[in-house]
């Protein structure tokens, strides 16, 4: 029978079926420090060991600071979120854990190293307690985030139980225009199914438009999936993905590496394959996208207004666009391009590779950021994206238009370690979530592309390139 | 206790601050932090001495020792973090009624001994409405109130593991042979793994 992408990834890890749970094995598991330090804690008082060790890759992201660092651990000023990257170095030492850690030239956000080390491979299951794990499904991989509770049955029994999820596919088709980018089509897509519009169901991005995307700017799709609710977000296997991960560091070589090449090219939905639904998108319709609210489906136009909720005709919608006009202190029909911002953030798991470095270089090239910015922060996905866009002088390019050229980690995105938003402040950010007092206790974030960010740090407002 | 918003990310439910903790307790005082106290919340700050917001259900009296947690659609969307039922398991919530929950939320909550009924939104607007007491019986999958009785699916499995309060991963380990030579073929078939 004629099976999805999903069905096929599904199909080849299933250990057991029992009441209509599937126990499925886990080829990858990433570790970072914050969703971790219990699970292992769990092991040692149950006397458990992990399961296959060789599963497991671990990284310090979350607490790292990307200021000055060379001191390691100990330049983490924060006591807690230092014991925290400290409880992962202990951890995966005692655990015999592969782990890059903090002052590693391969060190980067878990989401950003897994590709770029080959950790994550086509056809592979992948976890991590991280709902962002998404991301890692561009390479054909099935990949989802999960709580800390099953981090630790994954460590302890090498498998998840899981229930089947429905099969969606998206099919993007048509050229995206000029600064129109993957975040672009995440953020309309979500605009136009809300945040639980794909909830129980594997998505499977297809059509012109993915087929013509670069690798990375699929992770960037995939990666915002979650944030439609999605249990996976995946694109089948091509020559640009299989181009991607050869000589990678993890990557399978010599007679392995034919073998899995043969593999992988089975990667994708049969001819004829059944979706329980089906969503097309015209991408030269889609305009660069910022969003108005608390939510990452409150979300217009760059050239759009925040919505009137008087003229809502569902009552609970109309709260929620009430609530969030009032918390972000927009009055309702403002435009969008006419609102002042204080800082901006360039960087996360959504958007910190180097295409999307180079995207923000070229608009911010010979230009400077307003004088009315008070910050506008640079932050590389890992040491290795850092040290490619230096080597193309991209370090420069952001330095002298007034950005700060910062070492890597998930940074402003969650505001984990000290760089976060004051209250008040308003943010142009690329990262993936707008939720209230998410970069920073009453901060107000404005999600958008690294093309749409750089714009907006010069203009010192909301603007399109 | 009635919590009337859609959409409730689990950022709102407990903030990043809270996340730096290694234990798995004493995550309550924190629950909703940003919502119930007038001040900006840090770790290790006295709770019982902080401003609260008055206009905030939390610190309603009326639903002191409250165990069900009423709410909107899309309950716990956003990050995977497993902070979030701690902290709503700490503060003493056993149910979530919702119209529906994100993902990997809902299953988080079965780890931790809650149980996340969804409910139709029909169904939960008229428990908005509803001023008396709830009753959930999880052997009969029933919700009532004084003058109805709805009904809610759960997984069987789920619902075995949580009146039991099983371990997942002892379960999972009977089955530590079938893993075994799974394994064995899996990593065979496919050796660069």
């Amino acid at each position: 029978m004629a099976q999805t992408l999903y069905d096929k990834l599904m199909g080849q890890h299933v250990v057991r079926e029992q009441d209509g749970a599937t126990l499925i094995y886990i080829d990858r598991q990433l570790i970072h420090e914050v969703t971790s330090p219990q699970a292992f804690e769990g092991l040692t008082m149950s006397g458990r060991k992990p399961w296959r060790n060789k599963a497991n890759l671990a990284v310090p992201d979350h607490n790292v600071p990307t200021t000055e660092r060379s001191n390691g651990v100990s330049s983490i000023i924060d006591p807690v979120s230092r014991l925290q990257v400290e409880t992962l170095d202990k951890n995966c030492e005692t655990f015999e854990i592969n782990e890059i850690q903090m002052n590693d030239i391969r060190q980067g956000i878990v989401h950003v190293i897994g590709p770029e080390q080959g950790a994550t491979l086509p056809g592979m299951s992948i976890v991590c307690g991280d709902s962002h794990t998404t991301t890692h499904g561009a390479l054909g991989a099935l990949a989802f985030g999960i709580g800390t509770s099953e981090v630790e049955h994954v460590l302890a029994t090498g498998c998840l139980w899981q229930s089947k999820a429905k099969n969606l596919k998206i099919e993007v088709n048509g050229n995206l225009g000029k600064y129109i980018s993957a975040k672009d089509i995440a953020l309309y897509v979500i605009g136009e199914i809300g945040t639980a519009g794909a909830t129980g169901y594997a998505i499977e991005f297809c059509g012109t438009a993915i087929e013509n995307m670069s690798i990375e700017g699929r992770m960037t799709l995939c990666n915002m999936s979650i944030e439609a609710g999605a249990k996976v977000g995946m694109v089948a296997v091509d020559d640009k993905t299989i181009e991607y991960v050869k000589g990678r560091p993890f990557s399978p070589t010599e007679e392995n590496w034919d073998l899995a090449v043969a593999y992988w090219e089975t990667l994708h939905s049969d001819e004829g394959a059944n979706f329980d639904e089906t969503i097309l998108i015209d991408a030269s319709l889609i305009k660069p996208q910022v969003t108005w609210g608390t939510s990452p489906e409150m979300v217009v136009d760059i050239n759009g207004s925040t919505p009137d909720p008087e003229k809502e005709d569902d009552p609970v919608k109309a709260e929620s666009i009430r609530n969030a006009l009032n918390y972000i202190h927009l009055q309702p029909n403002t435009s969008m391009s006419s609102v002042a911002i204080d800082k901006v953030f360039i960087g996360s798991c959504t958007n910190s590779r180097i295409e999307d470095l180079r995207s923000a270089a070229a608009v911010a090239k010979g230009k400077k950021i307003a004088n009315s910015i008070k910050l506008a922060l640079v932050v590389p996905g890992s040491g290795l994206v850092k040290q490619q866009a230096e080597a193309e002088g991209l370090d420069q390019i952001f330095t002298d238009a007034g950005f700060e050229w910062r070492e890597p980690g998930c940074s402003m995105c969650l505001a984990m370690n000290a760089d976060r938003l004051e209250v008040g402040e308003r943010c142009a950010s690329t990262s993936n979530r707008n939720f209230e007092g998410r970069q920073g206790q009453g901060s107000f974030t404005h999600l958008v592309s690294p093309a749409i960010a750089a714009a907006s740090a010069i203009a010192g407002h909301i603007s399109g390139v | 206790m009635p919590l009337d918003r859609a959409n409730i990310d689990t950022d709102a439910i407990i903030p990043k601050q809270f996340l730096k903790s290694i234990k798995r307790s004493g995550f309550g005082p924190n629950l909703f932090d940003e919502w119930r106290y007038l001040d900006h919340g840090e770790v290790g700050m006295d709770n019982s001495k902080r401003p609260i917001n008055p206009d905030f259900v939390l610190n309603d009296p009326k639903y002191k020792g409250a165990q069900i947690l009423l709410t909107r659609r899309n309950f716990g969307c956003g990050s995977s973090r497993e902070h979030a039922p701690w902290a709503l398991e700490d503060f003493g919530f056993r149910a979530i009624i919702a119209p529906s929950f994100a993902d990997i939320f809902y299953n988080n909550c079965f780890k931790n001994g809650i149980l996340p009924i969804v409910l139709s939104s029909e169904i939960v607007d008229a428990l908005f409405g509803y001023q008396g007491e709830i009753v959930i019986n999880l052997e009969e999958q029933t919700v009532k109130t004084e003058d109805n009785i709805y009904n809610f699916e759960v997984d069987a499995e789920r619902k075995r593991r949580l009146i039991n309060g099983l371990d997942d991963i002892g379960l999972t380990l009977q089955y530590e042979d079938q893993i075994r030579s799974f394994e064995a073929e899996h990593l065979k078939k496919y050796p660069w793994l």
